[in-house]
């Protein structure tokens, strides 16, 4: 069985050049970073077809573990950005402004690994993964699924902002985590160290992309769409559901996490309105558009729907709500397979007439990857 | 925590925040009621209930606008009128979005939520653009505002009354018509089994779409109640759908009983926490515990046993 089949592979190049040519010749560089900031989404979305579209786990808590990422890596450049020269002027020099405006005079115990990139940057995947397993471990196991899934992973969006809003002192509060100037003596705020951030961004999710590729193609995602379209046999015929389940949702919180890092190194900024109920929804809803079961449509769709929540909110604010409501009934309503739907019915028969040597050594497994996916629904 | 008061100061500091608590249960049972309607019976998950109550709370707001202007010497008894008029308007608006929506949705569960979040998006613009992005809120008659003395040392604000009062009705009227009247058993038949129920001659689209009509004017009625206790503002709906789904869940969703059980102890739960620490950390607390309970009990406190 062939991992890349030989259309896979003109279309992740066609992506590539995409990401690494025709964005950063054709944007001026304030533009292209905030392009790198919906590429950082696009981690996440990656995530959600491998949870969601594949496994058929909806959660409504991705902006948690690409919070958490964020958080992680922007607790290290805050720790980098006060040094006690650079806050003199506060009460208590060498701690975070914020700290020292919420009346702390010490680091907390648990700020204090973050002085070490090292340690900064596994943090980044382990505490999403690991926050990630720990409710996998108890939902799963306990056969927690569907709706209620999504109802309590929300919950979490939900917990994790107001402790985010309440612990001002610890967290930097509704603010979030600003003025972040360096990483390891490199000023991150030049428009030189954006463009190569932009770089370093677009090869990490063409990587995340690859390999979430990968574990689709592999034995193991196969199970994976099994348990969406019928969980029970799969569990009759020897499996355990829940150790798929658990694995896929730490995969997309891996992602996330990732994610979440290159989104603070690239914005700036780390802040609680990129983690709660808002923004983990629509990270589904870019998901959707981009065709939930297809890793290139979400990259694209992503990048689309931000692009145009940017052109539509600079030119008329108030359309932009209705634009994006009436965006998520249509798709779910009447295109349910996303951008990748509409190319897989009109445009990928065409492909395949014009250049016929593209189809061979195409993989068996795509006619069953590709099925509606609420034919799991159906009975 | 608990250094500095002495018993009886803690017993009267329990009481009052336990009448806190009541007034914030009234409304968090209201709209859970609506949802346990539609969540509970259908099925459905409708993110925009929220938008629905604050529809609710809009129509109150003109409600009183409306008789200040032209019949100012009824304004005594507008709340009543403004809650058959939020339950109309709420579930016509409910039962048209069934029509329009929901209906094509009923065999994907997770996709109702994503267009219902789209309607939300939609009706939240549809309210800033009609009545602005600031917070409304409504005059109340005198008679009202007023306090009832039970003792010296303890009031009962008549508006919270009224609202206690309101959701006896509602929840008592609730489970009439679902669990004692013909019609809701043609509800939880078409619940159970559509296709069978189909088969035996119910007319399954038109026990849906009023269903999901008589949840939204719930969540209607949740709104006006509502008027009494906050200020209305577009995105209003949004703060309270998630206690609203925990409440739901917690509760066992099929479950009336349980939906009123489980809001009691929330809302109990968490004005009772916010005395002692921040409102913050008690909602963080709260949430926190209903998600280990739910760990433990997933199915919810109270199960009604049906065979699926």
């Amino acid at each position: 069985m062939t991992f890349l089949t030989r259309k896979d592979m003109l279309w992740f190049v066609v992506l590539a050049l995409v990401l690494l040519i025709v964005f950063p010749l054709g944007l001026e560089t304030f533009r292209l970073n905030l392009f790198g900031k919906y590429l950082t989404y696009g981690f996440v979305v990656l995530g959600l077809v491998l949870c969601w579209g594949d496994a058929g786990i909806l959660s409504l808590g991705q902006g948690v573990f690409f919070g958490l990422g964020g958080y992680c890596m922007a607790m290290f450049l805050k720790l980098e950005a006060s040094t006690p020269a650079a806050t003199k002027i506060q009460s208590t020099p060498g701690i975070p402004d914020f700290m020292d405006w919420n009346q702390l005079t010490a680091l907390p115990a648990f700020w204090q690994p973050f002085h070490s990139l090292a340690f900064s940057l596994v943090a980044v995947v382990a505490v999403p993964t690991l926050l990630a397993f720990g409710i996998g471990l108890a939902m799963f196991t306990r056969r927690v699924g569907g709706t209620y899934f999504a109802i309590i992973t929300q919950a979490f969006a939900a917990i994790l902002t107001i402790l985010i809003i309440g612990q001002q002192g610890y967290t930097g509060g509704v603010n979030g985590m600003t003025d972040l100037r360096t990483l390891l003596g490199w000023d991150i705020r030049t428009d030189h160290a954006k463009m190569i951030l932009y770089f370093v961004n677009a090869v990490l999710l063409l990587g995340a992309a690859l390999l979430s590729h990968v574990v689709r193609r592999s034995k193991l995602g196969r199970i994976l769409v099994a348990m969406r379209d019928k969980e029970d046999r799969v569990r009759f015929s020897g499996y355990n559901v829940a150790h798929f389940k658990i694995f896929v949702f730490c995969f997309a919180a891996a992602l996330a996490g990732v994610g979440g890092a290159m989104f603070t190194l690239q914005v700036g900024f780390m802040s609680p309105s990129f983690v709660g109920i808002v923004p983990s929804i629509e990270l589904v809803i870019y998901c959707a558009v981009g065709g939930r079961t297809s890793l290139l449509g979400v990259i694209y769709g992503t990048v689309l729907v931000c692009a145009a929540r940017a052109a539509f909110s600079e030119a008329m604010p108030q359309l932009w709500l209705f634009a994006m409501g009436s965006l998520f009934i249509l798709v779910v309503v009447a295109f349910p397979t996303g951008l990748a739907g509409v190319y897989r019915t009109y445009l990928d028969p065409r492909l395949d007439r014009l250049l016929p040597w593209l189809g061979r050594g195409r993989a068996p497994t795509t006619a069953t990857v590709e099925r509606p996916m609420h034919a799991a629904a159906m009975e | 925590m608990l250094a500095g008061y002495s018993l009886g100061e803690l017993g009267s500091i329990m009481a009052m925040q336990g009448f806190a608590g009541l007034i914030l249960f009234s409304v968090f049972v209201l709209m859970a009621l609506g949802l346990a309607v539609i969540f509970g019976q259908m099925g459905v998950i409708n993110m925009a209930h929220g938008e629905f109550m604050i529809l609710g709370a809009y129509v109150t707001f003109l409600t009183s606008k409306l008789f200040t202007t032209y019949l100012p010497q009824a304004f005594g008894v507008y709340f009543f009128v403004a809650v058959v008029l939020a339950f109309i308007v709420a579930g016509a608006l409910g039962m048209l979005v069934e029509w329009a929506l929901i209906r094509r949705l009923y065999k994907r569960p997770l996709d109702t939520l994503l267009a219902t979040w789209g309607l939300s998006l939609i009706l939240q613009q549809v309210y800033r653009s009609i009545f602005g992005a600031r917070e409304v809120g409504v005059d109340q008659p005198d008679w009202m505002m007023g306090a009832m003395n039970i003792t010296n040392s303890i009031q009962i604000p008549i508006n919270g009354l009224i609202v206690m009062v309101l959701t006896t009705f509602i929840a008592i009227g609730v489970y009439l018509l679902i669990f004692r009247m013909g019609w809701g058993k043609q509800v939880r038949a078409v619940m159970a089994n559509r296709a069978m129920a189909g088969a035996v001659g119910i007319d399954t689209e038109r026990v849906d779409r009023i269903t999901f009509g008589l949840g939204c004017g719930i969540a209607g009625i949740a709104g006006s109640a509502f008027t009494m206790i906050g200020s209305t503002s577009p995105t209003a709906g949004q703060l309270y759908i998630v206690d609203t789904f925990l409440i739901v869940v917690f509760g066992g969703a099929a479950s009336l009983a349980g939906t009123i059980a489980s809001a009691f102890a929330i809302s109990q739960a968490r004005s009772t926490l916010e005395f002692f620490l921040s409102g913050s950390m008690a909602q963080v607390i709260v949430l926190l515990a209903v998600i280990a309970i739910l760990m433990i009990r997933p199915q919810g406190l109270f199960v009604l046993k049906v065979r699926r």
